[in-house]
């Protein structure tokens, strides 16, 4: 369990290397960010002013090698754009972003699992078969194009709820948090649900999918001859062994809800780091970039290894078949 | 279609027709299909004006209601956007160039992780782990976040969102493919081959990928739905397509300012085409699997 721990670990290290020099290497040939950050009718001497305090002036590799020395220090270089640190930028947007990947997930958890277990055991009623469409349609669905009906309906239409931006927020334990207040659950609601619609239908169907295929196996079969109560068939054995697979996506995807926020972020304007990203891309603010992408990047392999994990800790196959790859 | 066609020696195709027209749904779906696929290839001949020619744009006739009558005398179906453009038209061209781009993709996409996935499985060794690592790594992220990364690299235009959603598309099949492919590498008619003494490259090609690719076929048809609707999204955040070559993404995306104002037909309608064609796609998709899945029988 340890080496395959230690293995997964070294693993981790070789993708982040990957990655840092990869989105380095890629970002570097954007374009020149001092044409767009200084006034086009600036002297050369101004040009080469700015070019040499941003660093720009180096060879690409000394530049990469600053910027792996500084990151593993956690600096990612300033904003081009505002001279903030770029991490302390991203950091800041950051608990908006997670606020609203939490109460996606849990959106997607609570209707998910039981709508998909009722389409699994009663796959032929009237109720499964529209949980199914239902799901289909929330698969479909692009994010955005969702995003923007909810604001044509609840905002434009029915002037319920608000279309953009966080609302009011409560400082808890220096975190700025929305849900807390009735303004700030009013501006959650609809990113939060747009979110957690993609989340929702994966997971109705995985439930569903998981569930007929483990009422035909032999263990339930045997489960039932031995006389155990069907509602307990279904908590213990069947949820047991559809768990694995279920929990594996969750994990996973909190990751994905994180990056797809980027698209919700963009359609309601919720301050989180997603809309930081989309804003950094279109003025060329190169350290942002880079530094967002290290985040995620980062936090992408730390949920992968958690994840990893968890599943040996939770299907003893794995860990066998893990042992020994 | 192995499988049907390993069930019934007299009449496989309509075995496998009947067992898909079980559900009606689906054959609503296909029919619907079809019939995307049709306008988007007959775009040019039936759309009531060419979109594109500004020759034929009116700025008069700019943010027109649907049903409104256009100044020439002509109505505007699904309205009009703001440079006074036939909606209905758009959305014909916008199909064409978001089928297009999503097909084409896919296919390429299909093609190469096809040719890695058995690379690695028959080669074995470093390969195999190389292609396999260079595949976890990437799977490990979403499709969303690796396309914007390429775009934020590469910039706007058609060729770097289809090299976009090629690289995202790729390594899935490469993993799948391996998968089956060992698998189908461990059986006696493999053997057989090996003892004729055929070449890899003959076994590879002749006996291990007709086994491995029937369902992949199907997993590659929803999979041009995803990749649609990533297109979709891309050039919604202004990453994707160019001015030029309108998709329905960006005709979305060009109505979301006058969402607000309560002008909702230039977003809606391209939103419900794009929604009926990736609905079609997989409901398409999700029947035949269920058709051709042996362990739902």
């Amino acid at each position: 369990m340890i080496a395959f721990i230690l293995r997964r670990l070294a693993q981790s290290l070789l993708a982040l290397f990957v990655m840092s020099a990869l989105v380095f290497v890629g970002v570097y040939a954007i374009g020149n960010p001092v044409d767009i950050l200084i006034n086009p009718q600036a002297d050369q001497a101004e040009i080469a002013r700015v070019t040499a305090s941003l660093g720009l002036d180096k060879p690409v590799w000394v530049q990469y090698w600053h910027f792996l020395t500084a990151a593993l220090s956690g600096d990612l270089g300033k904003s081009f754009a505002s001279s903030i640190p770029a991490v302390q930028l991203i950091l800041q947007r950051m608990p908006a972003t997670v606020e609203l990947a939490v109460v996606a997930t849990i959106i997607a958890v609570v209707f998910g699992l039981p709508l998909g277990l009722w389409a699994g055991l009663k796959p032929d009623s009237f109720a499964a078969k529209s949980i199914m469409a239902g799901s289909i349609l929330g698969f479909s669905l692009p994010t955005f194009w969702v995003g923007l009906m909810l604001i044509m309906i609840f905002s434009v239409w029915l002037g319920w709820l608000p279309s953009t931006g966080r609302g009011a927020t409560v400082e808890v334990l220096g975190l700025h948090l929305s849900f807390l207040t009735w303004d700030g659950l009013k501006h959650l609601l609809m990113p939060a649900t747009n979110l957690a619609l993609f989340k929702l239908s994966l997971l109705i169907r995985l439930t569903r999918a998981g569930t007929r295929e483990a009422m035909v196996q032999d263990y339930v079969r045997f489960a039932r001859a031995k006389g155990v109560p069907e509602r307990r068939v279904v908590s213990v054995h069947v949820l047991k062994n559809i768990l694995i697979p279920i929990v594996t996506v969750v994990g996973l995807e909190f990751g994905s809800l994180i990056a797809f926020a980027i698209i919700t972020e963009s359609v309601f304007a919720w301050p989180g780091m997603g809309k930081l990203l989309i804003d950094s891309i279109n003025v060329l603010d190169r350290p942002v970039i880079v530094a967002y992408l290290m985040i995620i990047v980062f936090l992408f392999i730390i949920i992968n290894l958690a994840v990893d994990i968890l599943y040996t800790a939770l299907d003893p196959r794995v860990r066998v078949s893990g042992a020994r790859a | 279609m192995s499988v049907a066609v390993l069930k019934t020696a007299s009449s496989p195709l309509r075995e496998f027709a009947a067992s898909y027209a079980r559900s009606h749904v689906a054959v609503v779906a296909l029919i619907l299909l079809l019939l995307i696929l049709a306008v988007a290839i007959c775009a040019p001949l039936i759309s009531p004006q060419n979109p594109y020619d500004l020759a034929q744009l009116d700025i008069m006739d700019s943010k027109l209601a649907p049903g409104s009558k256009s100044g020439t005398g002509w109505t505007f179906l699904l309205g009009s956007d703001d440079q006074g453009r036939d909606m209905l038209s758009a959305i014909f061209y916008g199909l064409r160039i978001s089928l297009g781009v999503g097909v084409f993709s896919t296919v390429i996409a299909l093609a190469i992780g096809v040719a890695a996935g058995l690379v690695a499985a028959y080669g074995g060794g470093w390969t195999d782990a190389i292609i396999m690592r260079v595949v976890d790594l990437q799977l490990s992220f979403p499709a969303i976040l690796i396309a914007l990364i390429l775009l934020a690299i590469l910039g706007q235009g058609v060729d770097k969102i289809v090299v976009a959603l090629i690289t995202v598309q790729w390594a899935y099949y490469a993993r799948t493919v391996r998968g089956a492919a060992l698998v189908e590498k461990r059986k006696e008619y493999v053997d057989a081959a090996v003892c004729l003494g055929y070449s890899p490259v003959r076994i590879v090609l002749r006996h291990i990928m007709p086994n491995v690719l029937p369902p992949l076929i199907v997993v590659a048809t929803v999979q041009v739905a995803h990749a649609i609707a990533l297109e979709a999204t891309l050039s919604f955040l202004g990453l994707g397509m160019p001015i030029t070559s309108p998709s329905l993404g960006l005709l979305i995306s060009n109505g979301f300012t006058h969402l607000l104002s309560g002008k909702y037909w230039i977003s809606f309608f391209p939103g419900i085409a794009l929604l009926l064609t990736i609905v079609a796609i997989n409901l398409v998709g999700d029947q035949l699997r269920d058709v051709l899945n042996p362990r739902l029988k």
